[in-house]
């Protein structure tokens, strides 16, 4: 209470106080944007969907669609331009000073953060010295089994709940990951399994949130509950888990609105969902926390902040087939201990894979 | 924003700063930690390594060494620096001679073009222009919706038609003509630079309706890669200028450094916050000063221009001054600085404020718990707060949903502060009471309880941040 107030009584006096002096003439009178009103949520009923039930497997003994690591690996971001040029000096190099240097930057420059790349290469120094490494080539492989073993953590994913309860899945983030997209991939992707899915449509802040969510439900032929705009994203993911329970669904992918974690109200808000779709009959089973490859050191913070609010589960790194390696789920591993479980690599239905620890690194330090 | 990076800048500088005598070594130390600091922040690498090297070699340079005062000097070589990376001078937009004037944004998947097109359109909009949106966005589910939304909410109207993005931009274009609307502004899809057909497509955009400005929307919390995006961008696109979004969090928006470093593009405009009305054009030099803990007033007076009604402002300043200051003016004045943004953000634009004022959590309900406290009185308590004894407090606390306690914190502080506010308000030219007002109600903040041990001493004054308001006044925007 005292330091908000003091802030308070210091904002408003300084501003009084600067007044004065700005010479520029005044917008009297601007009228004040309106409060808006958050309605109650109301649930929309799929009628067009086809019938998605239970569909009587075990899900979690269920492997996922396997996709060749090929194409895969095809989609998986090529190095350029000033990273290219120093994986070059490294591969057709001895091992020396300059070499130390260009491992370095590399590894900067693929977001991989101060603090983890000076770990990674301190580390690689005495793996060099002690095996009597002198070529640039291998030294790269130690260094891909070094960062391999460090990112050998365990990624499953959890399709069950106890007993008589309904699984859901809140994907959390800032604005403009890609949450939605990737509700609507994973969607997909449990549908083709053969799972009844519902998509819950907890974003009701941003504009068509809700019908762009739903556009991914008509087309992976899941069902999809939704509030109207500006309700109370905890009632709208409730009515949606009880709907799921009612239908006899297997899982609930609950979407929510993007926030950024240094937002207090809006963290608040986020753990409320979290208890709410705790509740009986619903079971949150992952808490998956998606980040952006482009995402640089804020992304450490951003894993923070929703760990500490949400009890994230994992992380599913998006858009890494742009020019972006997405280092900085490298530092989240080693900070934090929260594995990247899922991959986005494109906006179609089958674009969304289970991480590879292998492939991710080989990618790293792939050239085109 | 920017907030960690200055803190960092505020350590490393002030160690200089106190030093009599500049070595070599010390600069060197000094550097390898603005390095550190810079790379931590996301600036490129080979932005910092410019930067470093072109510092460094200012500040061994005999003007500054011989100096009497050579920690200042450095501090003045890294501002100037700061602000050439940041892109020197503030765009200025022009409008095209036969309108419209065109304007095509790009960008990455969710940088946050939509919103920024929709926020682009408020702001012509506020200056006197009249937008149209175009959704050439057909890729994403329910892109257009959303822009037309948007457009809703700012009563700027939306173009689209399904189809191919390139028609419906040379549609948009002919019913912007018909339509005698005077700025178009393109929404297009995101892509990935690597995509050779998206990329083909936005030129083929380009090309379609020549675009006055190009701008590529760059999202505050990228990586290294904000360098590789912006460049691919400019080689296909020929940007003029850079929308820089969520400039809110907390990242410590080194993408926005290095982008005009690298491929010359100054920011434009920058984005902060989910309010259609957070955005504004962005001042390299002032950001500059705010990462060097200099703050913003500018930016803080032509917040406070737009939102306070100058009357009403006026007579409460002046109340202030004569400590008649009522907590009905308080609460006027509490909403008109609430309407300018996020309290957070303007206590960052204040100089001088300690990291520890400006870190401190504001919680909105705080503030709308002091406010109701105030409703909850009479209009006499409101003006006279000393009549508030036992019983009207547990009227006013039950009132106001609070407790005993929390009203009487409030009315505690009111007192202390308009005590002192009417303290400041001494005798002399009007322009030197006006100046120490600035400078008093600085530090007021710092503890209403003169008598209460934790006050805080201010950081460091001889820096800029002295508010100095008669130097203020010759630097203003006058327009």
């Amino acid at each position: 209470m005292n330091a908000t107030l003091l802030i308070v009584f210091l904002v408003v006096m300084l501003s009084l106080a600067l007044l004065p002096w700005a010479n520029r003439s005044w917008q009297a009178g601007r009228g004040r944007s309106s409060d808006h009103h958050a309605e109650e949520a109301k649930r929309v009923t799929p009628d067009s969907h086809q019938k998605n039930s239970k569909s009587g497997r075990d899900p979690s003994t269920e492997s996922l669609v396997p996709l060749t690591s090929f194409s895969v690996q095809e989609k998986l971001s090529k190095a350029r331009g000033f990273m290219s040029e120093r994986l070059g000096k490294i591969r057709h190099g001895s091992v020396e000073g300059s070499t130390w240097d260009n491992l370095e930057e590399l590894l900067i420059l693929a977001d991989v953060g101060v603090d983890a790349t000076m770990d990674t290469v301190d580390r690689l120094r005495a793996t060099s010295q002690a095996m009597e490494i002198t070529d640039g080539p291998q030294l790269l492989e130690a260094l891909k089994k070094q960062m391999k073993s460090d990112l050998a953590i365990n990624r499953q994913l959890a399709h069950r709940a106890e007993l008589g309860k309904t699984p859901v899945w809140l994907f959390v983030g800032v604005n403009g990951v890609g949450k939605t997209t990737s509700i609507g991939k994973m969607g997909c992707r449990l549908r083709d399994q053969g799972l009844g899915v519902l998509m819950a449509a907890g974003d009701t802040f941003r504009a068509a949130a809700a019908e762009q969510l739903a556009a991914w439900a008509d087309r992976c032929g899941a069902d999809f509950v939704r509030g109207s705009a500006g309700a109370d994203p905890s009632s709208v993911i409730y009515d949606a888990i009880q709907a799921a329970a009612s239908r006899e669904l297997d899982i609930v992918l609950a979407d929510t609105a993007g926030r950024l974690h240094n937002k207090v109200n809006l963290m608040d808000e986020l753990a409320k969902v979290r208890r709410v779709a705790d509740r009986d009959p619903g079971q949150v089973s992952e808490v998956l926390l998606v980040i952006d490859a482009t995402t640089g050191q804020n992304g450490l913070s951003q894993a923070r902040e929703f760990a500490e609010t949400v009890a994230v589960t994992g992380v599913v790194l998006t858009k890494l087939d742009g020019s972006a390696k997405g280092g900085i789920v490298f530092a989240i591993e080693r900070e934090l201990g929260l594995p990247v479980k899922l991959v986005g690599l494109g906006e179609g239905d089958g674009d969304l894979v289970d991480f590879d620890p292998d492939l991710f690194v080989e990618a790293l330090f792939g050239d085109e | 924003m920017f907030e960690s990076l200055s803190d960092r800048f505020d350590g490393i500088l002030g160690r200089l700063r106190s030093k009599g005598r500049l070595g070599e070594a010390d600069v060197a130390e000094a550097m390898r930690e603005i390095r550190l600091a810079l790379l931590e922040a996301d600036v490129h690498f080979n932005v910092v390594k410019r930067f470093i090297d072109r510092t460094q070699a200012r500040c061994l340079e005999a003007e500054v060494t011989d100096s009497l005062t050579p920690g200042q000097q450095v501090v003045k070589v890294v501002h100037e620096e700061l602000t050439a990376i940041l892109g020197g001078e503030s765009l200025q937009l022009s409008y095209a001679q036969t309108p419209p004037t065109v304007v095509l944004m790009a960008g990455l998947q969710g940088s946050g073009k939509t919103t920024s097109s929709a926020k682009l359109a408020r702001w012509y909009k506020s200056q006197g222009r009249n937008p149209l949106l175009v959704g050439a966005d057909l890729q994403r589910p329910a892109a257009v919706e959303q822009l037309q939304t948007l457009g809703g909410q700012i009563d700027v109207p939306v173009f689209s038609v399904p189809g191919s993005p390139v028609a419906t931009t040379k549609a948009g274009l002919a019913e912007a003509q018909r339509s005698g609307r005077d700025v178009l502004i393109v929404d297009t899809a995101g892509r990935l630079t690597v995509d050779r057909d998206l990329m083909d497509e936005i030129a083929a955009i380009s090309d379609a309706v020549d675009p006055d400005y190009t701008f590529l929307v760059v999202d505050a919390m990228t990586g290294q890669d904000a360098v590789n995006t912006a460049e691919a961008f400019h080689a296909t696109l020929e940007l003029d200028g850079v929308v820089l979004t969520k400039l809110d969090g907390d990242s410590r928006g080194g993408a926005a450094l290095s982008v005009k470093e690298v491929v010359g593009t100054p920011i434009a405009f920058a984005s902060t916050g989910e309010k259609l009305d957070d955005f504004d054009q962005f001042h390299p030099d002032r950001m500059a000063e705010r990462i060097l803990g200099m703050g913003d007033v500018l930016t803080l007076i032509e917040k406070a221009e737009e939102v306070f009604e100058e009357e009403a402002a006026a007579a409460a300043a002046q109340r202030l001054l004569e400590g008649t200051f009522t907590l009905d003016d308080f609460v006027d004045q509490l909403r008109q600085v609430r309407q300018m943004g996020d309290l957070s953000n303007i206590m960052s634009m204040m100089p001088g404020v300690p990291k520890e004022m400006r870190e401190a959590d504001i919680d909105e309900r705080e503030i709308d718990r002091a406010e109701a406290i105030v409703l909850s009185m009479t209009p006499e308590e409101r003006i006279k707060p000393d009549v508030i004894e036992g019983s009207r407090r547990a009227r006013i606390a039950n009132g106001s949903g609070t407790t005993l306690a929390q009203v009487g914190n409030l009315l505690k502080q009111f007192k202390e502060m308009r005590k002192m506010m009417k303290g400041m308000a001494g005798t002399g030219t009007k322009a030197k009471v006006r100046k120490d007002r600035g400078k008093k109600s600085k530090k007021g903040k710092k503890g209403p309880g003169r008598a209460g041990g934790s006050r805080v001493q201010p950081k460091e004054t001889q820096q800029v941040p002295k508010l100095d308001l008669e130097g203020l006044d010759l630097t203003l925007p006058g327009r």
